[in-house]
């Protein structure tokens, strides 16, 4: 292990360790946790300057209150759930598909589909953006959650079947071949051997396609307008310029905005980070 | 006929099968890719085409498109905003790298097996869950010079207030420094999970040559975390260049467009009040994405040489 373990170093040095890892989290985490100080202190304290005071009241309750039952905050946060489940279940199921194919079959242009994939999920946005919106306005989708979903499940197809087929590889073969000897049909194969064993990358592809959607801006701002499709993340300016100046209000907000992916880190911390450091270790 | 209930299990002869069982193996992966391939051509690689064919064109988005050629890039040469977006991504490209090593420092800070560690792990990697537009007004308000945070700490040792968005030559430091936030949550739990798999017995083998602290970093644990140190690359390249959330929240390009990148400037000639020139939108991103490929071909060609290598 590197660095070599606290444990067998003096104690004077561990004391110290222990002592330094919260200062270190309260000086890395110091901007998110002065917002959610300001989320609970009343508005009064911003007008006579009280910024980093203790609060005069605690309005945790009135200022998260405020953003739940006064504003479209709700409803952009529906928006965003109606977005990101669709997109999580399409582009899951289209690469598993897609993995499937390019990880267990040989055939000579295999190497070019999956680098097609790969490459195009390192694409710039903005290269697609004129095209897309103006499909997406022919299409009869511009600003309507449909239009996001179909466009986000086609873009984040790419990054899942880098993801699926890499994983699919590392799968025991001989599984396969002698479930071919036994005479069942590939797609069985598929159904009953193969995703059955890829639960776990199901899980973690999930979870990271959740937040990617979830933390999308580009994209909703391209595609939609307005609080009947606008997800959280472009939701939070319209609501910031309604309360503009209200800093309690837009801390508030900002916390509700950025909550739910954050639960879903907690909640599914394992395969989140199996997820993201897929291919870090050899 | 008692003994026809029970099933044939034996696979046909082979003359007498269809001619999708025939050629199972070879139809099968296709008809699983086809999904996925008709969306991704639909919907990503055919745009790209689209995207460089409108970049020739002058168009507002509604009217007919009218051929100009080249103009639109030669119009580029002279933009002094699309000059100073460039040199922008260059900064972003250069500063952005840095999330590499701090984020390793801080791996190497959190590798311990003390009461709490994991929860002190999950926490350092806060940062990256949040989006970028959260992180955005955070640092945001994390800047103001009123009641920012950071300039409170400034003032307890008596120095003086900076507005940081306000001043176009830091303000574009300042964004990337925001970005470097999630950024370096990022590349710090690649670098765990790479010391986690980091062989102990070259570890013993080199302690007992003598070799510790930054000697061993260098000659025995660095070559090892290099399957983790490609892919913080990959990632932070393709973020550095990517980045548009935090300008957008923070500057809206300004003060006076000195924190334009190409993609914000992209966005802002084609979508925003400043008037809709998709023509000249798309040949801004053309130049983006020659820039990418630069770098997708180095991404695509090292994967190629792993994949061969097996």
């Amino acid at each position: 292990m590197f660095p070599r373990p606290i444990e067998k170093s003096p104690r004077a040095w561990q004391l110290t360790y222990q002592g330094l890892l919260p200062i270190a989290l309260i000086f890395w985490l110091a901007p998110l946790i002065a917002v959610a100080v300001f989320s609970i202190k009343p508005a009064v304290d911003f007008t006579q300057g009280n910024y980093w005071g203790l609060p005069s009241t605690f309005e945790g309750a009135a200022n998260y209150g405020q953003v739940f039952f006064n504003s479209d905050m709700p409803r952009y946060l529906l928006n965003s759930v109606f977005i990101t489940v669709p997109t999580v279940i399409g582009a899951v199921g289209l690469s598993c598909m897609a993995g499937f194919a390019l990880g267990i079959y040989r055939f000579k242009s295999n190497l070019l589909i999956f680098f097609m994939f790969v490459a195009g999920n390192f694409v710039p946005f903005q290269i697609l953006m004129v095209p897309v919106r103006d499909l997406t306005l022919d299409l009869g989708l511009y600003n309507t959650k449909t239009g996001l979903v179909l466009f986000h499940i086609a873009f984040q197809t790419g990054f899942c079947t880098l993801f699926m087929r890499n994983f699919i590889r590392a799968l025991p073969f001989p599984l396969i071949e002698a479930a071919r000897v036994e005479g069942i049909a590939e797609w069985k194969i598929f159904w009953y051997i193969v995703l059955p064993l890829m639960k776990p990358a199901i899980a973690a592809l999930s979870v990271l396609i959740f937040t990617f959607i979830w933390n999308d801006y580009f994209w909703a701002i391209v595609l939609t307008q307005g609080p009947e499709s606008q997800p959280v993340t472009a939701g939070i300016t319209s609501f910031n310029a309604q309360f503009r100046a209200a800093y309690h209000l837009m801390s508030a907000g900002s916390i509700v905005a950025a909550l739910p992916p954050v639960a879903m880190f907690f909640l599914m911390q394992k395969h989140f980070i199996a997820g993201l450091t897929l291919g870090a270790v050899k | 006929m008692t003994y026809a209930t029970v099933p044939d299990r034996h696979p046909p002869s082979p003359g007498r099968r269809g001619w999708y069982k025939r050629n199972e193996i070879a139809v099968t992966p296709w008809l699983f890719l086809a999904p996925a391939i008709l969306f991704f051509l639909f919907y990503v690689i055919f745009p790209i085409y689209q995207s460089f064919t409108v970049s020739f064109y002058s168009w507002d988005g509604l009217s007919d498109p009218t051929y100009v050629g080249l103009e639109n890039y030669r119009e580029l040469m002279d933009d002094s905003a699309f000059e100073v977006s460039l040199w922008n991504n260059f900064k972003w490209l250069v500063l952005y790298l840095l999330a590499i090593p701090v984020g390793l420092m801080i791996a190497l800070f959190l590798n311990q097996t003390v009461t709490g560690i994991r929860l002190y792990k999950s926490l350092f990697f806060f940062p990256f869950v949040i989006s970028q537009v959260v992180v955005g007004l955070v640092f945001t308000w994390f800047y103001d010079p009123t009641f920012g945070l950071l300039n409170t700490f400034l003032g307890w040792f008596g120095l003086p207030t900076v507005n940081v968005l306000g001043d176009p030559t830091l303000a574009t430091y300042g964004i990337i420094a925001a970005g470097l936030w999630p950024q370096t949550a990022y590349c710090m739990i690649l670098y765990l999970t790479g010391l986690n798999a980091v062989d102990p017995e070259q570890i013993e083998a080199g302690r007992l040559d003598g070799a510790k602290g930054a000697r061993m970093l260098w000659y025995i644990i660095i070559p090892q975390l290099k399957p983790a140190t490609f892919i913080a690359f990959v990632v932070t390249i393709i973020g550095a260049l990517r980045s548009f959330d935090l300008i957008s929240i923070m500057t809206n390009g300004g003060p006076f467009g000195q924190t334009r990148v190409l993609s914000f400037y992209m966005f802002e000639k084609a979508l925003s009040e400043y008037g809709f020139r998709m023509g000249y939108g798309a040949a801004i991103a053309v130049v983006l994405f020659l820039i990418m490929l630069c770098f997708i071909a180095y991404f695509l060609w090292s994967m190629w040489k792993e994949e061969k290598g097996h």
